[in-house]
């Protein structure tokens, strides 16, 4: 990959976080959360993805994240009050950003439309203030969605004088002030002037420290967004005051700058002292060491959290500040970015060690020594080291829910507002853990579910009313953990499931008899039924011909289960529990003939020791067998897969009744069953080619290779194809 | 797979191994390593000389027997048959053969046409003929050996 594509992807992965981060705070705020810190996470957000987004000439992002950043700024700097019909537009700015972010990554279409109703929605807020912030100097025009160069705007002043001062974070991102001084010589003649007075005596020096601050006086017809493109990268990292340099009389702090060097040497050691003193006080206040003044003699008096208020009508330097403290009050723990592929490489040798401690404790056992022998004890210790290192090294993979989650409150609006209902999405458990390409695989189910919570779960407004109800329905989400594995609720308030009308339509459509008998819980069980959907008119929301059974599908091809509870007038509640990982399966292991083959535990109902009686041959060589007055399918495994070639007699086999892909059950028989275990899911297609009728394979104790066993195809073959099956043979 | 010809004179290595009465080699350049024969396990639906699958440091590795790929009737695998550990394109695969015999380094105008009165099987499979010290050994190309697989994959 070249650089640039490189660099362009970390910053659309930046993007999707700070878009993560920007829905969150904005949920927050729409709940109520005035915080400074929420709002300037939410600012910071949004200036992130223009910052990096102008690195790349994204215009359409730019405009559209400057137009949201300028609104959100109102808010922070207290000029507007958060209310509902503030954060409402926010949140759908937010998700406009989103759709800009993906379609600058992926391409695709661009709702250009929507986005300028919303833009303007967001104008119209800061509209409302009076004092519309002067140094907004594009605004206007980007607004507007005019695609003009923002420098033939702008009025063309004499120069600029620039007060630089670097926070120590830029000398630790190793940038070099000399360097951007260059750059800024580059843009036309410069006078720059280097203030040392806040550099305190030796002993209070902090090495890592930055106590310098630059006034540049630039002159020539540069725009102001030309200068400020010069510290583009080091924005957040200092404190950047450009003002156009009057021709006449300097502004204040230009000004007040001088005299502060021309003070400077008289009051030298005073200045210093005060100023050591200033920085012991800056640290007890745990604020950074910003000392935050134009004019030293008179600033490291003032209490330094004073200081922003001078400088409220200057944008820049302010969110720089602010960012210094927000590091300090939520250090968010470090992070790298690893190459999944490497992730993939460890756990796959991790495994491999699984297995071979296995082996070595097995041939050790075979080599008849003494449980209480030292090398069985060492081997016992190594075994729980292998243990620890697989779990962590799992959770390298394991990520929170969170990402997930996050994308659904978006949905719950889209769906809302499409349908007429009102409603809130509760999470719960967010910071649960689960392998990435589970999360992957969720969120397709999750915005199924989440969308038919809404559109079949929740009534409309007034039918809630009626009922006692807030008009406001709830969609809950929640993640946990349970005895190893994850469960993942979505639950509504709504009506229930209606179970007389599930059964019509399930009569219907001849997916049961008209007069079968069906407990509550098999009724609900229904909607999971291929073909089935309660949809009266095929709906925009969630008729699109993917009905519960795909969910169910999805949920089990991960390895997990989907169960629904529902009370009428109370809501339904979907539960799902899925494993926590891909790379390791639950199984169940079988002798099968002289072979010895894995099933997912996940699939089978339960166990039985079949009776001949019980056991009927059907035509085609094919038998069913009884089980509580229902004729199941048995399959023979040892004949499915041709590892025997007489069939096995039930009753010196084992049955185990297994539930397939949408409920389907049948009865495996097999010779004998081994035992439980955890094993490692290896690849058959890396090196051979997909087998039918087996998933993957697994590596045993011995250190012989175990196929795992595809019920849902060992199922579908018994159901009609298993000519087919045999056939490939 | 290193199939450019070498330049004259420069020679190549061959790896070569014994299938009953019979000396064949290939290229050492596509062999990953050489072990014993351990039983593998039994994959439903295969073809007969996929004897299996075989635990390989942790990777799953598909075992062709050779004797019955090159129509030479099938082994009966013992301890001291063994196991020629192969990539062939981005795949890895075991070649159950009798027992390595030999490394000979080779040029190429030592390798001799295969003669046309060679079976189906040779002809597909076999490159060529190498006489070294009055034996004679057929240059077996691995890549028409699996490409079979791939076929029968297809269809």
């Amino acid at each position: 990959m070249d650089p640039m594509a490189e660099i362009k992807t970390t910053f659309f992965q930046e993007c999707e976080e700070q878009l993560a981060e920007l829905e969150i705070g904005l949920l927050a705020m729409e709940a109520g959360d005035h915080d400074s810190e929420t709002v300037n996470a939410v600012f910071r957000a949004v200036h992130s993805v223009k910052g990096g987004a102008g690195a790349f000439g994204l215009d359409d992002l730019v405009r559209f994240a400057h137009v949201f950043e300028t609104a959100m700024d109102e808010v922070r700097a207290g000029r507007m009050v958060a209310t509902q019909e503030v954060v409402k537009p926010m949140l759908r700015a937010a998700d406009v950003l989103a759709d800009l972010v993906r379609a600058a990554r992926d391409g695709g279409y661009v709702d250009h439309e929507r986005n300028a109703a919303v833009a303007a929605e967001l104008t119209a807020l800061t509209g409302q203030d009076p004092h519309a912030d002067a140094d907004d100097d594009d605004g206007m025009d980007e607004i507007a969605f005019q695609p003009v160069q923002i420098a033939q705007f702008e009025p063309e002043p004499a120069g600029w004088t620039l007060r630089f001062k670097p926070r120590s974070e830029l000398y630790r991102k190793a940038n070099e002030t000399v360097l951007l001084l260059r750059e800024l010589a580059r843009l036309g003649e410069v006078e720059v002037e280097l203030d040392a007075s806040e550099l305190p005596l030796l002993p209070h020096l902090d090495p890592e420290g930055a106590y310098l601050t630059w006034t540049v006086r630039l002159r020539g017809a540069s725009s102001e967004s030309d200068v400020r493109e010069v510290f583009e990268f080091v924005d957040t990292d200092c404190e950047i005051d450009v003002q156009p340099t009057a021709s006449d009389a300097a502004p204040e702090p230009e000004a007040a700058a001088p005299q502060a060097e021309d003070a400077a040497p008289e009051f030298d050691v005073a200045a210093l002292i005060r100023n050591a003193q200033a920085q012991v006080a800056d640290a007890a206040a745990d604020a950074p060491s910003v000392a935050a003044s134009v004019t030293p003699t008179v600033a490291p008096l003032e209490a330094p959290h004073e200081a922003p208020d001078d400088h409220a009508a200057t944008a820049a330097p302010d969110p720089g500040r602010q960012d210094a403290g927000k590091v300090n009050a939520n250090v968010s723990a470090p992070t790298i970015r690893v190459d999944l592929e490497r992730v993939d490489r460890l756990i796959d040798l991790v495994g491999e060690l699984v297995i071979n401690q296995a082996m070595l404790a097995q041939r050790v056992i075979e080599a008849g020594m003494a449980r209480a022998s030292s090398v069985a004890v060492g081997l016992d210790e190594l075994e729980q080291l292998t243990r620890e290192l697989q779990d962590s090294v799992m959770a390298i993979r394991a990520q929170p829910v969170k990402s997930v989650f996050q994308r659904m409150p978006r949905l719950a609006r889209e769906v809302a507002s499409a349908t007429g209902k009102q409603v809130r999405v509760v999470t719960e458990g967010e910071g649960t853990e689960v392998d990435k390409t589970v999360i992957e695989r969720l969120a397709d189910p999750l915005t199924h579910m989440i969308r038919n919570a809404i559109d079949h779960g929740l009534e409309k407004p007034e039918r809630r009313r009626e009922a006692g109800k807030n008009p406001e329905g709830v969609v809950r989400l929640a993640a946990f953990h349970r005895s190893g594995r994850i469960v993942i609720e979505v639950s509504d308030d709504g009506g229930g499931i209606n179970r007389e009308r599930v059964r019509a339509i399930a009569a219907e459509k001849g997916l049961i008899a008209a007069d079968a008998m069906l407990s509550d819980e098999d009724t609900d069980n229904l909607i999971f039924m291929p073909g089935f959907s309660t949809a009266d008119a095929i709906s925009d929301i969630s008729g699109r011909g993917v009905g519960m059974d795909v969910v169910r599908r999805s949920i089990q091809e991960l390895g997990g289960r989907i169960s629904i509870a529902s009370r009428p007038g109370l809501g339904s509640t979907f539960t799902m529990s899925l494993p926590l990982t891909l790379a390791v399966l639950d199984g169940m292991v079988l002798s099968v003939g002289d072979q010895t083959l894995v099933a997912p535990l996940t699939a089978i109902v339960e166990t039985l020791q079949p009776q001949r009686s019980d056991v009927h041959s059907i035509s085609g060589g094919s038998r069913v067998i009884t089980i509580r007055d229902k004729y199941v399918a048995l399959i023979d495994v040892g004949m499915a897969l041709g590892y025997r070639s007489e069939p096995l007699d039930p009753e010196e086999g084992v049955a185990l009744l297994i539930e397939g892909d949408g409920g389907s059950r049948a009865v495996l028989l097999v010779d004998a069953i081994q035992g439980q275990r955890q094993v490692v899911i290896k690849s058959l297609e890396a090196n051979y080619r997909r087998v039918d009728g087996i998933a993957a394979a697994t590596i045993l104790g011995d250190g012989r290779v175990a196929l795992i066993l595809d019920i849902d195809a060992l199922v579908s073959a018994s159901r009609g194809s298993e000519a087919r099956l045999l056939q490939t043979g | 797979m290193s199939e450019a010809p070498s330049p004259r004179g420069v020679g190549r290595e061959l790896i070569s191994f014994r299938i009953g009465a019979q000396e064949f080699c290939v290229d050492i350049m596509s062999i990953r390593e050489i072990r014993g024969w351990t039983p593998a396990t039994v994959l439903p639906h295969a073809p007969a000389f996929v004897r299996g699958v075989i635990n390989l440091r942790g990777a799953v590795l598909p075992i062709v027997d050779l004797s019955i790929r090159l129509g030479l009737g099938a082994a009966e695998p013992t301890a001291r048959h063994v196991i020629i550990v192969a990539q062939v394109e981005h795949q890895v695969l075991g070649l159950l053969v009798d027992a390595v015999s030999d490394i000979l380094t080779v040029t190429d105008d030592m390798i001799q046409p295969t003669p046309d009165v060679a079976s189906d099987a040779a002809r597909a499979f076999v490159r060529g003929l190498v006489a070294i010290d009055g034996r004679m050994v057929s240059f077996i190309s691995l890549d028409r050996v699996l490409p079979e697989i791939d076929l029968e994959i297809a269809a």
